[in-house]
This record gives C-alpha cells, structure tokens and sequence, in this order.
C-alpha cells in the first residue's frame, strides 16, 4: 500500500535576484511502514521535499498524495485537519512547547484532537516508558537533555499512532550516543507499530539505519537506494 | 472544550514567561482602573450631591400637578382632589414619603420693601422628609404646623426687605375669584439655601393659614413624592398615574428640574469618555505587549500550526493571554479603588475651591460615590476594548505560515 506519492513536484524559491529550484520534477511513492530517508547537501530539497509531504508548505506544480488523498489542493484548515490526524512531525529544533512539560507535550496533539483526559494519560505514559522517559514526565523541556526533548518530540509524533511521521535532521544537534538512542526508538516505533517514516537527513548514520534512501541533488533524485538496515 | 483548556493552559503560562513585563503591565492596568472608578467616583459624588440638594430644594422626586398647572401656576389651576382624597389615595399607595403644597405667585411687603416671590402653605411634619428648609433654619423656628400663623423666609430675602426675625410682613396674592388675597404674618424663622435664588424667592407658610388666605378651603395646587432613589422613580410614578388617574399631571423629576437631569447624562458620558480616554492610553501597552510576546513565539506557533492546531486556536490563545493579563489589572484596580475610596466616605473638605462648586449647588465637602454601575463600566470597558485590542497581534499570529514560522530567526 502506498503511503505517499509525488508526482513532478517543482517548487522555486527567489533568493535575491536568483530563482532556486528547490524541486525540479520530483516524483517519488513510499509504501506504507517504510523507513526512508532523504538525503541532500545543505540546499539539495530535501527539507522542501519533506515540507510539501507534510502539507506544510505547497509545490509550483505537481501533485502529492497521503494514504490515497491528493492534498496540494486542500484548504489550510484541511491540512491543519489531515497535520492533526495523519501525520507526525520532529523537527530539527523548536520541537517542543516550553512552557509545557515532557507529559503535556505529548499530549499536546491528542489534546488537540479531543481525546478524554484519562485516554491521554494512558497513551502518554505509554510512549514517554517507550521512550525511556519514564520519571522525567513533569519536566519542562528546559530541564532536559537535547536528545530528551527529541525523545519527547518523537513521543508526541507517535502517540496518536499516525500513517505517517516526518523528521526533519531529527539528529542534528545530538551527540552520537543521544542519536543512536534516538534512532533506536525510531526504528522500534516503525517495527511495532507499521509507521512510515521519512527522515531528512545528511547524516550518514542515520542513513545506516534506513531501508530505503533517496538522494537528491539541486533539487532532483539523483539515486534511490534500497539497503538491509544496520 | 478541550481545546479551550489547553489554550487557557498556555496563555496563562506564557503571560508568566516575561514575569516583570506581565506585572509590569497588569501594574498598569490596575493603576488606569484605579484612576476611572476613582474619578467616576469623585465626580459622580459631586453630581448626586447636586442632584439631591436640586431634589431637596422642593421638587421631590415625583410631583402632580393639575393639567396645565405648569404652563400657569396660578391659583385657578388647583388639583381635582382635596387634602383628604390625597390622603387616603396617597396613603395606600405605600409610598416613602408624600407632601401636598398650595404654591402661587405672591408680593410679599415689609415696612420698607417689597419683592415678587412664590409663597408655599406646606404641612411642616410631612415636608421634613422631603425637602431642605426644616434643616436649614439658621435663624427663629421652622413651622409647628399647617395652622402655623407665622413665615419662613430666606436669609437673602430677609436682607432685600430690610428687615429682620420677629418683625412683620404683608403677603398678598390672588384668590380663585380674581381678589386680591392678603395676610400678615410675623417672620418666625429665616433658612439658608445652597442657590441664591431660593433664599430670595421661596417662602414657607402653614398651609391652612394659605389656604384660608386664598379662599380655596382644602385645596392644593401640588403634591411632592419621595421615592427609594432618584434614578429610579418610573414605578413611583407608574403607582401615582394609577392611583388620581388621569386628571393630573404626575412627572419625575427629571422633567421638573432638566438641568439637573442633563447634569446625570452629561456625568454618565463623561463617566464613559473618561473610561475610554484611559483604555487609550493603556491599549498601547497592552498591544505593544502583547505583539512581543507573539514576536517571541514565532516559532512556537508555527510548531503548534504544524502539529495541526488550527489558526483559530493561536487567536483563542493570544486574546486569552489579554484577557487574563486585563482581568488581574481589573481585580487589583478595582480592589484599590474600593480600598482608596474607603476611607473618603466621611468627605473631603474642598472649601478652598467650594465657590464655583455651590454656585451650580453643591456643597463644598465632597463624598465620592462608589457605585456597581461605575465599577462594572470600567470592567467593561477595559474587557470588550481589550478584547478588540487584541484581535490584531492576535489575527497576525493566527496567519503565520507554519513552516515560515518555525524557520523564522
């Protein structure tokens, strides 16, 4: 079953008195319960690739489906709708709310959604265990670790069990313990649960961990390479 | 609902985010509450002090009059009803207090001079709670009653006719017939007024005494009506209409006296002028307030934009934030007014500017007056203009495009 389909994605960016093609005719599908990566130099479209898979932000032209649904046409408070309920996000920093703590970050989406106060507690203590944040549930993301506040971004991407998880250099800013802890728990989430999950990224360890990694260049796949994962 | 608690959540903790700017700002507001309850109250003091020495000059709050009375308030226009017919009406309509009156034009005459004035034949007891002069006598005695063969006359009047307490005068006006209609009484007691014109033109005497003076036997030409408050007489009035019918003219004091009643709306839109000028001044702080506290959660609402918060949801949250910062303003401001005027309640002496003041009829110590009206304008006010206030930094972070806003640096 297909998770995401692109089809001939432009999408141009001015930059001074220079147009960037940031997508040059992309087309891409990934089928459900994949782990892929996307991968490119500073520049290469990726992070523009991701955007426009996450309904964050529309292609010139083209075409992108989730789970069977064309969405480059929807209205905003339909992608807010299809964000809400079809997709989770961790993105490279700012992922979480300060003001709220580890527990209520990751309720934040189920919150949003309209879940009862004793369904989001169940779920959300699920998953920070998962994670491997049991115990620090009430701390503000000031009080924790990088890789903490990414487990708990990665916490909240999941919980509501999405098709779809989209991760922007989810490891940029993480010592190499703090990623592979963290990617760990990504690939456990993909196994347990069937999720997608498309990470953009240029770091070659996260790759090791992919099954799948495209590569993109200027704006255009220039390789997609099916591998065993590490 | 949910959606709701978890809006309140985060504006409630981000307000305390910046803590000196939010104490900051909800000083401010307390400070501008504060400075419109208290003004309102202040003035309002002044005006009500005015109005109730208006009302207690003679109207009352209510009056009845025979049609046409006040177009020519002669003898010829007596009420329908006699003194007893009053009684037993007036009686049963449960009212606060009544007094009937006989009032015509009248030249009253000493040794030496002579003046146009309105003579009064008033039932002492009954007019002790209704209007100034038992409680002005600064000279002599009030009246003892309606049989009382003496005169009141004011200090103003007493000096205009050249003569003094104790002594003589004429008094002579028209009967129902035409005739020439006169009496001497001796002056029994001289009152002080806080308008000049009432101490030269109004003049008290027993009302039988005027009315065997007039020939009109046990007819008056007026009844005055005390209510519970001033601003509240249409029922009072409603009751007097249903009960002498409609024979009579029966008004509020608001039609009697115009000015006074001018001088109330005037207060009540200087009340709300005065709440908007200061809302003014303090929306530039709540603004500018609150398009910092947006500016420095750029990327935080293109986060919440992303995870699938609607735009409606940022808006419910920044005005929230407002709302709250403007609610804890009105709790302090309010309190500090209540807790400032407090005090004050005994008056404040402001005789060193009290002349202009008691030309227009107030007394120069001032009593302000806290009342719920003034205290729920302010609340308001400072709520519904808030609100609007915020709508703006509030649409604008409703609009951020996710993406745009969490890359924003």
């Amino acid at each position: 079953m297909t998770a995401v389909r692109c089809i001939d994605l432009c999408k141009t960016y001015r930059q001074g008195d220079q147009d960037i093609k940031a997508l040059d005719h992309v087309s891409l599908e990934i089928n459900a319960g994949s782990f892929l990566c996307l991968s490119a130099p500073s520049g290469g479209g990726k992070t523009t690739l991701l955007n426009a898979i996450g309904g964050l932000d529309a292609p010139d032209s083209g075409e992108v489906w989730i789970a069977g649904r064309r969405i480059d046409h929807l209205k905003k408070s339909e992608l807010a709708q299809l964000r809400l309920m079809q997709i989770g996000f961790v993105f490279q920093a700012y992922n979480l709310i300060p003001v709220l703590t580890a527990r209520e970050n990751v309720e934040f989406v189920m919150q949003v959604q309209g879940l009862s106060a004793a369904e989001r507690v169940r779920r959300s203590s699920a998953i920070l265990d998962e994670v491997g944040l049991s115990g620090l549930e009430n701390r503000r993301p000031a009080e924790m670790s990088g890789g903490q506040q990414q487990r708990v971004a990665v916490a909240r991407a999941i919980v509501s069990h999405p098709a779809l998880v989209l991760a922007d250099e989810p490891t940029a800013n993480l010592d190499s313990r703090s990623s592979d802890e963290l990617l760990r728990v990504f690939v456990e989430l993909n196994r347990k649960y069937d999720t997608t999950f498309v990470i953009a990224t240029h770091d070659q360890r996260v790759m090791g961990y992919a099954r799948r990694v495209i590569k993109m260049l200027d704006g255009r796949i220039v390789d997609d390479i099916e591998q065993h994962a590490d | 609902m949910r959606l709701l608690r978890i809006v309140a959540t985060l504006a409630w903790r981000n307000l305390w985010r910046n803590r000196r700017r939010t104490l900051i700002m909800v000083a401010a507001v307390s400070v501008g509450v504060w400075a419109m309850i208290f003004m309102n109250a202040l003035m309002r003091g002044m005006v009500d002090d005015m109005v109730r020495s208006g009302i207690e000059s003679l109207p009352g709050h209510v009056q009845v009059h025979r049609l046409g009375f006040r177009d020519d308030p002669s003898i010829n226009n007596l009420l329908p009803l006699n003194d007893a017919e009053l009684a037993a009406k007036l009686d049963a309509a449960g009212l606060v207090a009544w007094s009937s009156r006989i009032n015509v034009p009248a030249v009253i005459t000493s040794e030496r001079e002579s003046r146009g004035v309105t003579l009064y034949g008033i039932d002492p007891e009954r007019e002790r709670k209704i209007t100034f002069v038992p409680n002005s006598i600064v000279a002599g005695r009030f009246l003892e009653g309606v049989s009382d063969k003496g005169i009141v006359i004011g200090r103003r009047l007493l000096d205009a006719l050249e003569t003094d307490l104790g002594k003589r005068v004429v008094v002579m006006s028209q009967d129902p017939d035409n005739e020439i209609a006169d009496r001497g009484f001796r002056i029994v007691g001289v009152f002080e007024a806080k308008l000049e014109s009432y101490e030269e033109t109004m003049v008290f005497a027993g009302k039988s005494t005027v009315q065997r003076m007039l020939h009109v036997a046990d007819r008056v030409t007026e009844v005055a009506i005390m209510s519970d408050d001033y601003r509240f007489v249409e029922q009072t009035v409603q009751t007097v209409r249903d009960k002498l019918g409609a024979d009579v003219e029966v008004l509020p004091w608001t039609e009697l006296n115009t000015y006074l009643a001018s001088m109330l709306t005037v207060m009540d839109g200087f009340a709300l002028v005065w709440t908007i000028v200061i809302f003014l001044a303090l929306s530039f702080g709540l603004v500018n307030t609150l398009v910092m506290a947006v500016f420095e959660r750029v990327r935080e609402i293109g986060l919440m934009l992303a995870l699938g918060m609607r735009p409606f949801g940022i808006l419910a949250q920044v005005v929230i934030e407002s709302l709250l910062l403007l609610l804890m303003g009105l709790a302090l401001g309010t309190l500090l007014a209540w807790l400032s005027i407090l005090p004050l309640q005994s008056g404040i002496d402001v005789s060193a500017v009290a002349d202009g003041m008691e030309m227009f009829g107030s007394s120069s110590v001032l009593y302000p007056k806290l009342t719920m009206a003034d205290v729920v304008l302010a609340n308001v006010v400072v709520l519904g203009l808030g609100f609007i206030a915020s709508l703006s930094p509030a649409w604008r972070a409703s609009r951020y495009q996710p993406i745009e806003a969490i890359t924003k640096v």
